[in-house]
């Protein structure tokens, strides 16, 4: 279990141990995507803005 | 041991959930970000060739299609096809694909300039659903339920810069039962689960917080499932359906589909079953590489 910072709003996220690369964090306080950019180190950045042909 | 890649866009709830599945079947699927690609039409990037199978995860419909026909070209297996994809991706195509194989579906129309997709409303008469012909999550799907509604639709649509907008996709409103919808999980034909999607609101998609229920599989939905697999391609799907007095009719087809909301009302364990299927299919390619041999 590691935490991190929202980049958006400084809440602390804390993660489970199956975290993975690219994945989508949506943060508890103020809503916002994170994706995570790099496990080792661990960082995150906003998500990218969701595209108009993105779906199932 | 199966080599796989699983092309991603961003990893969702659906592709965390793949990857254990593959991980309890003892693969350790290699995970590529679609971002990082770049695609040579004269040769074929060896790290390609490792694979048995390419999952594709995309979340980008149309970045799917190109590295579908890539990999089509080079003859690399992939879930789903390039055939499937691009009759899914479409919502006139799959209309199609339907038609052609004579299975239900609501009224359809497609027209290209506002004032005749105003008379092909109506005469398919109000209310009237028109929606991007690639697009997914409910999105810029509007309900016109008469003619100033539609009017105003189609402007707005004229004025979005995107000319995919400007091609307009008409289908007759189904008045739903108990405002719920249908989305069956169908692998290689087989209608392995199903849900009701219900919403006060007309979009039932769950994206948009629509309730699930477990809809039991009976010989109408699996039997119209197979043949509507047999008339898209077949693979992986995920097919919105709706209930009429006639029976039920299809409504589309996606060949990405999200199910993070559906395994724990229909208690299938479908990340599973998808992962065995593409495993399958590796398993058949290997096959015929060595009878080639
Ligand atoms: N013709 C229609 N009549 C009634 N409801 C519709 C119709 N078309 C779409 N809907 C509702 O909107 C939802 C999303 O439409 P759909 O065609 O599946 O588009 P998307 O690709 O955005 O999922 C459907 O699940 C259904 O609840
Ligand atoms: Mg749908
Ligand atoms: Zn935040």
């Amino acid at each position: 279990m590691s935490e991190i910072v929202c980049t958006e709003c400084g809440a602390e996220l804390r993660l489970d141990d199956d975290v993975i690369q690219n994945e989508i964090l949506p943060c508890p306080d103020c809503g916002v995507e994170l994706e995570v950019m790099s496990l080792n180190p661990f960082q995150v950045a906003l998500a990218p803005e969701v595209e108009e042909d993105w779906g199932e | 041991m199966m080599r796989v890649a699983m092309i991603i866009t961003r990893a969702r709830a659906e592709e965390k959930l793949l990857l254990k599945a593959f991980q309890r079947r003892g693969i350790e699927p290699e995970l590529i970000r679609d971002e990082e690609l770049v695609l040579n039409p004269l040769a074929i990037d060896p790290r390609w060739s490792e694979f048995d199978i390419v999952f594709l995860r995309t979340l980008s419909t149309s970045r799917g299609l190109y590295l579908l026909e890539y990999f089509d070209r080079w003859e690399v297996p992939t879930v789903n096809s390039l055939r499937t994809a691009n009759i899914c991706a479409d919502k006139f195509k799959t209309s199609l694909a339907l038609a052609r194989a004579g299975l239900p579906q609501p009224e359809v129309r497609l027209a290209f300039t506002p004032r005749s997709t105003l008379e092909a409303v109506g005469e398919l008469g109000y209310p009237a659903v028109l929606k991007p012909l690639v697009g997914s999550w409910g999105r810029l799907l509007a309900k016109v339920n008469d003619v100033d509604a539609a009017e105003a639709v189609l402007e707005h649509r004229q004025t979005l810069g995107n000319f995919a907008y400007h091609v307009h996709f008409v289908q007759s409103y189904v008045d739903k039962p108990h405002g719920r919808d249908i989305r069956a999980f169908v692998i290689a034909g087989q209608t392995i689960c199903a849900i009701y999607r219900s919403s006060s609101h007309w979009v039932t998609s769950t994206a948009r917080g629509a309730l699930a229920e477990n809809c039991p599989v009976g010989a109408e939905l699996q039997d119209l499932c197979q043949r509507a697999s047999d008339a898209v391609g077949g693979g992986v799907l995920a097919m919105d359906l709706f209930e009429t007095e006639e029976g039920l009719v299809l409504n589309e087809i996606n060949h990405g589909m999200e199910f993070r909301n559906s395994i724990e009302p229909t208690g299938v364990d479908i990340a599973i079953k998808v992962v065995d299927y593409a495993l399958s299919l590796a398993e058949q390619h290997r096959q015929d590489g060595s009878e080639q041999t």
